[in-house]
């Protein structure tokens, strides 16, 4: 536990040291904003909730998290960090949840400081605030799965955009798993219960009813076990991948 | 006491490190040489837990790697090939991570950090991001954080690779002055370093340790160890006159034919009597001097064929 602390707080630094962590709260609250007033129509709805800014987050941490996630091994297999980071006496898991952490809680800084749209929906009108707080749990607990994915892809290449590129596809497939487009395309013939469990490695099927202040336990363990077995996945592909 | 038996590793489509054992014991300074490729870094990367091999075992003060990783990292202080560290950080907290991860903490790694920076001469960079850093600066961060904890192993992957001459003198002298009661593995191919700072020296190739001994009885065993050097202040044929040698031995012409290299095909010191006889037939001598072997001569003889 004491490694996994000083990795994560060497890789929490860093975010801050340059201008990366700045940057990317800033377009993250404002492509926010945008979301929510532009396209989720907040204001016309007028109705005390914030499930027009919820139901954006997994179409804007598509982009946003595989560009936190895409340096995570990338970089440090490029600069040959990886090299010294692994011959000191840790383990590999540390190093892994170490780093991911780091990255999850600046996701998670993120989030919170988009405090001042709760502030807004409790001066507009009464919104049910546990169901809003079940909400960003929720959404937090989605970038974590979008980071774990982040955090494999980029221990595959020691080029960063490749790391985004293939991030960014991934996402992309676990979010529409769950979408009713996809869900209706499937023929008549296939057991509904193949399609039912087909849907439930979707994002949004899980996120769907977070986002509305369902926190059910599934959805938690869901989102538990995807970041796990990821973060497993990245130990396994660091290992095989950290000579060449 | 670092004892390796039998290891072999191979990546892909090569034999990296073929059948290689090597014991390494405490107070030696070993100059581990051999030409680009030949599997130098591999064996570091192996050693220090960074690659696994597919056979054969490490163990370190009786410790298995295999089995016991964390335990033998924590006794090595490892420089990278090219020194990698991370650029963003300042010195000081690059070296309080590194030494938080050694198991410092409060007065102790405070202590710690400024010992270390002090020995290896940055105090007056400490508080600059590293990658602002000279080439021999974040050469010595390297070095710092692989001693930071004392350690009694210390492996250096080419640790003057790229530095000016001032720079590579002033990490030697680091070197030789850590070195006592440890044991130091120096990967290199500036055959200058080992017979400065080495006690011994082992030569692979292709994989296989094809020399192994002190630089002197390496040296030994080139062509031109107890040649004798001879040069002329103006044309002369010794060659007549040096038929009174017992010695088996051949004559070469030094390369601006300003004279002539006496070389023993025994290996025998030939220089006592070559001295008496240039000085009975009163030769126009400028010079005469009996040569040491040359590494390079050795080490290229021995490496031959193995890829540039």
């Amino acid at each position: 536990m004491n490694m996994i602390s000083i990795i994560f707080r060497r890789e929490f630094a860093s975010y801050f040291a340059t201008p990366l962590a700045y940057i990317f709260v800033v377009i993250f609250l404002i492509t926010n904003g945008i979301f929510t007033f532009e396209l989720g129509g907040f204001y016309a709805r007028g109705q005390a909730d914030l499930l027009p800014f919820f139901s954006f987050h997994p179409w804007l941490y598509l982009f946003m998290v595989p560009a936190l996630a895409m340096a995570l091994w990338a970089d440090e297999r490029k600069s040959g960090t990886i090299e010294l980071l692994l011959t000191l006496p840790i383990n590999l898991h540390h190093a892994v949840l170490g780093k991911f952490a780091a990255a999850w809680a600046l996701m998670g800084v993120a989030l919170v400081l988009t405090f001042p749209i709760w502030v807004t929906v409790n001066y507009l009108g009464e919104p049910d605030n546990g169901v809003i707080a079940a909400a960003y749990i929720g959404s937090w607990l989605m970038s974590g799965g979008f980071l774990a994915i982040g955090s494999c892809m980029s221990a595959t290449t020691k080029n960063s955009v490749i790391a985004f590129v293939l991030t960014v596809s991934l996402c992309f497939i676990f979010i529409v798993i769950g979408s009713p487009i996809l869900l209706d395309s499937f023929p008549a013939w296939i057991p509904q219960f193949f399609v039912d469990s087909f849907a439930t490695l979707g994002f949004l099927t899980h996120f769907d009813s977070v986002s509305k202040g369902v926190l059910d336990i599934r959805d938690i363990l869901f989102f538990g076990v995807f970041i796990f077995a990821w973060l497993f996945a990245s130990g396994v592909v660091i290992e095989i991948k950290k000579a060449n | 006491m670092i004892e390796i038996s039998n290891l072999t590793k191979t990546f892909s489509d090569s034999v990296v490190l073929n059948n290689l054992s090597l014991v390494v014991e405490r107070g030696e300074v070993l100059g581990f040489l051999g030409p680009n490729g030949a599997g130098k870094s591999t064996t570091m990367r192996v050693l220090t837990g960074f690659l696994s091999a597919n056979k054969g075992t490490i163990k370190v003060n009786g410790h298995d790697l295999e089995s016991n990783a964390v335990d033998v990292k924590k006794m090595i202080g490892y420089l990278p090939e090219g020194a990698p560290s991370y650029g963003d950080m300042s010195v000081i907290s690059f070296m309080k991570f590194i030494g938080e991860i050694r198991g410092y903490k409060g007065d102790e790694l405070t202590e710690r950090i400024n010992y270390v920076l002090g020995l290896v001469d940055l105090q007056g960079v400490s508080s600059q991001a590293i990658e602002t850093l000279s080439k021999g600066y974040k050469r010595r961060v390297g070095l710092a954080q692989a001693i930071i904890h004392d350690p009694q192993i210390l492996l250096l992957d080419e640790p003057t690779d790229g530095l000016d001459p001032n720079q590579k003198q002033q990490v030697r002298a680091l070197i030789k002055s850590l070195s006592k009661d440890k044991i130091v593995v120096i990967s290199t191919h500036i055959l200058e370093e080992v017979t400065s700072v080495c006690t011994r020296a082992v030569i692979i190739s292709q994989g296989k340790i094809v020399a192994d001994g002190t630089p002197a009885e390496l040296e030994s065993k080139s062509r031109y160890h107890n040649a004798v050097t001879i040069k002329l202040l103006r044309p002369y044929d010794i060659s007549e006159d040096l038929l009174e040698l017992k010695e088996e031995f051949s004559i070469e012409m030094n390369e601006n034919s300003s004279g002539y290299c006496v070389v023993s095909e025994k290996g025998e010191s030939l220089f006592t009597s070559i001295s008496a006889i240039a000085h009975r037939k009163t030769w126009p001598i400028k010079e005469l001097y009996a040569t040491r072997g040359q590494l390079e001569d050795v080490f290229s003889k021995l490496t031959q064929g193995a890829q540039g």
